[in-house]
């Protein structure tokens, strides 16, 4: 009886835990997908809003100091520069800036 | 209510006000401005009122709130940025009741205006650069000047780092603007093709089974971005902050 019980109780935990990786597995897909998704979006929108920023610097500058059109030009490209920096930083790819300055508390 | 996606966007004047020439109309968008801001104030207050230290359910999803994004800013920004927490707090509420308000069927979605979404960014970017200036004076400004730069490459670099602190703001509301926006049409599309695949006798009936079930796996999914934005943009709201607490970071 003892053995039995025993044999059943291993059945039983062997079958769980096939049971847990299969969730597991599936939670791991769906959470992909998903954060697939979210990095898209977030990638996407810090490399368009860098370009964008740059587009209209250029564009205020050019208005105002009458230089047209050579700041468009210069700002859009550093605004690609900038908008490239953003998105390697959000990955990962490029450390945040280590700075001279340090606070008065540190 | 119209069947092209877009007109859910639609703002219209509920009481037209002008002043000097100027139109602060109070629209659908405020009604339901005020209406986030009445739900979430109320859910808190009404959730809290009578607490005891064994929690209700209600007063126990406030508790998770209030933990929730006091570790995330805790995390984020360090124990200093704890008196940034009535601000985090606010926006993670008022960001997160707007978007499952905008859920309900006939209901606006503030959030899917780009111009309330970076009214908030601008809220924090402008806290971010007056804490940081009032804290570190010009000290702020070396948040754009790395070390170890060659002195010739100093100028370009700068600009590089302008931009990219520029575009904060706007990344930050296009994020949000952006997600809310092509969901809620998303939704639409798909819900617009039951109807018309319906229409088109039985066998589109039975066609129209394939839409009915991507609208219903796309409300879900609406319910996870809706909370996943509002964490988003606390999440980085705590970053920025941490900018402006330590520079030197």
């Amino acid at each position: 009886m003892v053995d039995s019980l025993e044999t059943r109780r291993q059945e039983l935990e062997a079958k769980l835990a096939s049971k847990r990786k299969d969730d597991e597995d599936k939670a791991g897909d769906d959470g992909g997908d998903r954060k697939g998704y979210a990095l898209a979006v977030k990638l996407s929108s810090e490399f368009i809003a860098a370009v964008f920023v740059g587009a209209i610097l250029g564009y205020v500058l050019d208005t105002y100091a009458g230089t047209a059109p050579w700041g468009m030009i210069i700002f859009l490209l550093l605004g690609f520069v900038a908008g490239v920096l953003n998105v390697l930083r959000s990955v990962g790819a490029v450390e945040k800036p280590k700075v001279g300055y340090s606070s008065k508390e540190d | 209510m119209a069947n092209d996606p877009i007109s859910q966007f639609q703002l219209s004047k509920l009481v037209p006000i002008e002043i000097g020439g100027m139109d602060f109309s109070f629209t659908n968008s405020s009604l339901f401005m005020v209406a986030t801001t009445v739900v979430a104030a109320g859910f808190l207050m009404s959730t809290t009122a009578n607490r005891g230290l064994i929690p209700t359910r209600l007063q126990s999803m406030s508790e998770m709130a209030y933990e929730f994004v006091a570790s995330m800013l805790r995390d984020g920004a360090g124990s200093q940025g704890m008196r940034f927490f009535p601000l985090v707090f606010s926006l993670f509420m008022f960001i997160l009741i707007a978007n499952l308000l905008g859920m309900f069927p006939y209901f606006f979605t503030v959030t899917s205006h780009i111009i309330v979404t970076f009214a908030l960014a601008m809220l924090v970017i402008g806290t971010v650069v007056v804490y940081g200036v009032m804290k570190h004076g010009l000290g702020f400004l070396k948040l754009f000047v790395p070390s170890g730069i060659p002195g010739v490459l100093m100028p370009l670099v700068v600009m590089i780092e302008v931009i990219s602190f520029l575009s904060r703001p706007i990344s930050l509301s296009v994020r949000l603007f952006a997600n809310m926006l092509a969901g809620h049409i998303t939704l639409k599309v798909f819900a617009g093709f039951i109807v018309a695949m319906g229409a088109q006798g039985a066998l589109g009936f039975m066609g129209a089974a394939l839409p009915l079930l991507m609208t219903v796996a796309l409300t879900g999914l609406e319910f996870l971005v809706a909370f996943l934005q509002a964490y988003v943009f606390a999440v980085l709201t705590c970053m920025y902050l941490n900018d402006a607490l330590h520079p030197s970071h």
